[in-house]
């Protein structure tokens, strides 16, 4: 079944689902119950290697869609079949070929230091000693864990603890790997490091990635295909770019100028949305698609001095908003 | 399952090295983690050594509650402290090593609200095994102890016609005792599936029958008996064995030959148990957790 | 330390004793909703203290049977009153040693409340006190009333008694938060009160009476029980409810109450005082 890598070998999707649907009852005033669909008709596959992104508000259903993928929950209606399995009554097989990463929930033992609860992982999934020896140090130097892997978790940063956590979600290098919110309340660069990082496991392992997020700049750095999920429905699926088309899921660059300078129009692909103190700070919109942000800097820098500058990300909420508005009409 | 390649086939000794190996491969998973909690729990030496010795002192205290009331009659139910002192050796002996093994499944609800849970899904052994195996609670070991110390005096000052099959039957009491108290924590784990914010009304059943072990069975009225009896039969870890091998006679609805059939109780116990957690598991799976 | 339900005096008179009734009356009552709050927790523990109800009540008829029909001065009657007394009581009368405030203290929040212009102890017993109030609706009415209809249990119906029991139990739940609270304030000294805190929950429960009758130990623990306050918190309550113990011998029970009250709300102020001073010195 397994080689030698402890990789599972299979041709087959790594999800695949079609009609899915859960309900839930919940109590809503004294003894009443009413029943939410969290998850709606929901089909969709995800072919080995792919690397996407799961994005919606909210409650859009996606962690009750991930529960589904790895067998905690039970549809209502509909097929699930992750890593070609049926998560509820194949869970433990299903185990060796699955890493989930719960941003708030952890699988590190507190009061241990990351080196101990790998090695306890290594013993629950059955790695041999030469195996274990060589992915826990492929997975310390990839992810710079050597500087804190004898410090009780406890004690770390949320940054250093969500590293150790994706590394204890890849010890038996799963073929599929599912984060939910992994970069949520990570600082810039610990989540540059860790998109990073992403990108060179699936790189090196062909790893598939499916990530929820609230962070396009996730989506944007890791993911080839955004599935775009509203009220437990499946609103769009395809590329970011498609979707920045569909919707304009534009990112905002944030000049600060020497001197006030009049409205900055005319900048290629960019848009200029408004001005502030007399035209000292000015706001431009552009398609991530279309141009970059170097670019748009370069050419506004042509006109005036540029003295501080910052770029704002599109929302996901945001983009899910225009969405909702554009399908709406 | 890794170590074929490293299984040279000896003859005769070929079955029984690859059964072992097999063994050690399966517990391996497990051990890791108890072995982890011993550690992390005796690192702490001050702290472990009050837990150990604040242990021995509840022990005494339960046993000293039993003494005071046994100092103004002479027998309760038909035991007198002799019988009794047997009967709250084999509770307590059989409860404490449930609990050091086991006990810890209480913390479920605490689990349940900060989705531990779910992290047991992405390994590939069973829930309620790495349920059972996530911890250990050391601290208890001092309270065995006083448990068996009750045991062995109980033993010494009995009139009892030793042999061979005495000694079995005290043996396998204790092992079904033991189970059975097991059990009774499994089952209130998976009630704790519908009544997270309710655990204390299973420390009712699990911590009532404790208490209920210790005492005469014979003294119960009929609720009692229905519920310590037989619905959780509390009745057949320590009394009813007591009596059995004393030759005392039962009580009304408690025979003392049903001492004879503590295994059965163990049984019992674990069906139920085993429906519970199944039906708790389904529950939280059902999305209502 | 004010007992009686309040003060008979009007407006007119000097504003602090009032604002003082005012404020801590305010933490009486939100200690009493914050119990109210936590209800399948108080469904589940009506469920644990009438099972152990039973349990006890079938040990102890048996052994005042077995005792000729009297055991320690309680005839049958007077042992199942004590048996589901004890367990009414359970929910409202802190035996576990535990509270919020050793948190506080162990984590340093503490210094916080030592800033606010109110005692401390004062306040928190007010909002325990409080919440353990709330406790007799769910926890200590159904036993009594179980008690009364299986159970058997005859309590006294006139009116000085009852009044005389009802003080007596209150003064129990407020002592035994104001015990609680120099656990908790040995915190000021040591990093870990745990230790103290289980020392509590063993020795307070026995010596309190919980499982026998303090009047059936052997003389010499007998003698060390009523040397501790720990019997005000369960024996003494019991018995001058059920009506056990009247007269003038009640009137000076409840009065010994009132000593430990008066001894460990002053034990508790010295402790907060040198407390305080201690985390000013430390802290700077």
């Amino acid at each position: 079944m397994t080689t030698a890598s402890g990789r599972t070998t299979t041709s087959a999707p790594a999800i695949e689902v079609e009609g899915l649907t859960r309900r839930f009852r919940v109590r809503s005033k004294g003894f009443a119950r009413t029943e939410v669909t969290a998850v709606d008709d929901l089909t969709l596959t995800v072919g080995a290697g792919e690397s996407v992104g799961y994005i919606g508000a909210n409650g859009a259903g996606k962690s009750t869609t991930i529960k589904m993928l790895a067998g905690i929950l039970v549809p209502s209606a509909g097929t699930v079949r992750t890593c070609g399995l049926e998560p509820v009554r194949q869970r433990r097989e299903l185990a060796r070929r699955l890493g989930v990463v719960f941003g708030q929930r952890s699988q590190l033992w507190w009061d241990l230091p990351l080196a101990e609860s790998y090695r306890i992982l290594a013993a629950v999934h059955s790695l041999t000693p030469q195996r274990e020896r060589e992915r826990t140090a492929e997975l310390v130097e990839r992810l710079e864990l050597g500087g804190f892997l004898t410090t009780p978790v406890r004690q770390l940063s949320l940054g250093q603890r969500m590293r150790g956590e994706v590394a204890a979600a890849l010890l038996h290098s799963p073929a599929l790997l599912v984060l939910d919110e992994p970069t949520i309340g990570l600082d810039v660069l610990s989540k540059q490091r860790l998109r990073e990082f992403l990108l060179a496991e699936r790189a090196a392992h062909g790893t598939t990635l499916l990530l929820t997020t609230h962070d396009m700049g996730d989506v944007s750095r890791l993911c080839e295909r955004v599935l775009l999920v509203d009220r437990g429905r499946l609103a769009y699926d395809g590329s970011l770019a498609g979707l920045s088309r569909t919707v304009g899921a534009r990112r905002v660059l944030v000049v600060d100028l020497a001197v006030p300078a009049a409205d900055l129009h005319g900048v290629p692909h960019a848009e200029h949305l408004d001005s502030e103190g007399g035209g000292l700070r000015q706001r431009l919109a552009f398609d991530d698609a279309a141009t970059t942000a170097a670019a748009v800097l370069a050419a506004v820098s042509e006109r005036v001095e540029v003295r501080d500058l910052s770029v704002e990300e599109p929302d996901v909420e945001d983009v899910v908003r225009r969405v909702y508005l554009s399908r709406g009409r | 399952m890794a170590d074929l390649d490293q299984a040279p086939a000896r003859a005769g000794t070929h079955r029984s090295t690859t059964a072992l190996a097999a063994l050690a491969a399966w517990w391996r998973p497990y051990r890791a983690v108890l072995t982890s909690r011993v550690r992390a729990q005796t690192s702490y030496r001050g702290s472990f050594a009050l837990d150990l010795a604040s242990s021995v002192l509840i022990g005494l205290v339960e046993l000293a509650e039993i003494w005071v009331l046994y100092r103004s009659v002479d027998a309760l139910g038909g035991l007198d402290l002799a019988a009794v002192l047997l009967v709250f050796g084999i509770a307590d002996t059989a409860f404490s090593t449930a609990d050091l093994f086991v006990g810890h499944v209480d913390t479920l609800p605490r689990y349940l609200r900060a989705g531990t849970l779910d992290v047991f899904y992405l390994r590939p052994q069973p829930l309620l095994a790495q349920l059972v195996t996530s911890e250990i609670s050391l601290r208890r070991v001092t309270r065995i102890g006083v448990g068996l110390t009750a045991l062995a005096v109980g033993l010494a000052v009995n009139d009892i016609a030793w042999s061979p099959l005495v000694v079995a039957f005290l043996v396998v009491v204790l092992l079904a005792s033991t189970l059975t108290f097991a059990g009774l924590f499994v089952a209130a784990a998976g009630v704790q599936f519908f009544l997270v914010d309710a655990s204390e009304m299973t420390n009712a059943v699990v911590y009532g029958g404790r208490y209920a072990a210790t005492q005469p069975a014979s003294v119960w009225g009929k609720p009692l008996v229905a519920l310590f009896g037989f619905a959780v039969p509390i009745a057949f870890t320590a009394y009813l064995p007591v009596v059995a091998l004393l030759g005392l006679p039962g009580a009304e609805w408690l025979p003392s030959w049903l001492g004879w059939l503590a295994p059965l109780a163990a049984v019992w116990t674990w069906a139920v148990a085993l429906l519970a957690w199944r039906t708790g598991v389904r529950h939280y799976q059902g999305g209502g957790g | 330390m004010r007992l009686s339900p309040g003060p008979q005096r009007r407006g007119g008179v000097a504003g602090t004793p009032r604002a003082w009734l005012r404020v801590h009356g305010r933490l009486l009552a939100s200690g009493f909703r914050r119990g109210a709050a936590y209800r399948g927790a108080a469904l589940g523990g009506l469920v644990a203290n009438v099972t152990f109800g039973f349990l006890k009540v079938s040990v102890l008829t048996a052994a005042v049977a077995a005792g000729g029909g009297e055991l320690g001065g309680y005839d049958e009657a007077a042992i199942v009153a004590y048996a589901w007394l004890s367990q009414a009581l359970l929910g409202s009368v802190n035996l576990f040693g535990r509270t919020d405030l050793a948190d506080r203290i162990k984590d340093g929040s503490v210094a916080v409340d030592l800033l606010r212009p109110l005692d401390v102890q004062t306040a928190t017993t007010a909002q325990e006190v409080g919440r353990a109030l709330f406790q007799l609706l769910p926890r200590g009415l159904p036993i009594i009333v179980l008690g009364v209809l299986v159970g058997g249990m005859r309590l006294p119906t006139d009116p000085p008694t009852l009044a005389l029991g009802l003080l007596s139990a209150l003064l129990a739940v407020v002592l035994s938060y104001l015990l609680v609270y120099l656990v908790a304030a040995s915190g000021f000294w040591t990093v870990e009160t745990r230790g103290l805190q289980v020392l509590y929950m063993i020795v307070s429960g026995f010596l309190a009476g919980l499982f026998v009758p303090v009047t059936l130990f052997p003389s010499w623990l007998y003698a060390l029980a009523v040397a501790t306050p720990f019997p005000s918190l369960l024996q003494v309550p019991i018995d001058v409810i059920s009506g056990r113990v009247d007269g003038a011998a009640a009137l000076g029970a409840v009065g010994v109450q009132v000593a430990w009250v008066a001894a460990a709300f002053a034990v508790g102020h010295l402790m907060t005082r040198a407390g305080r001073r201690r985390l000013e010195v430390q802290g700077g």
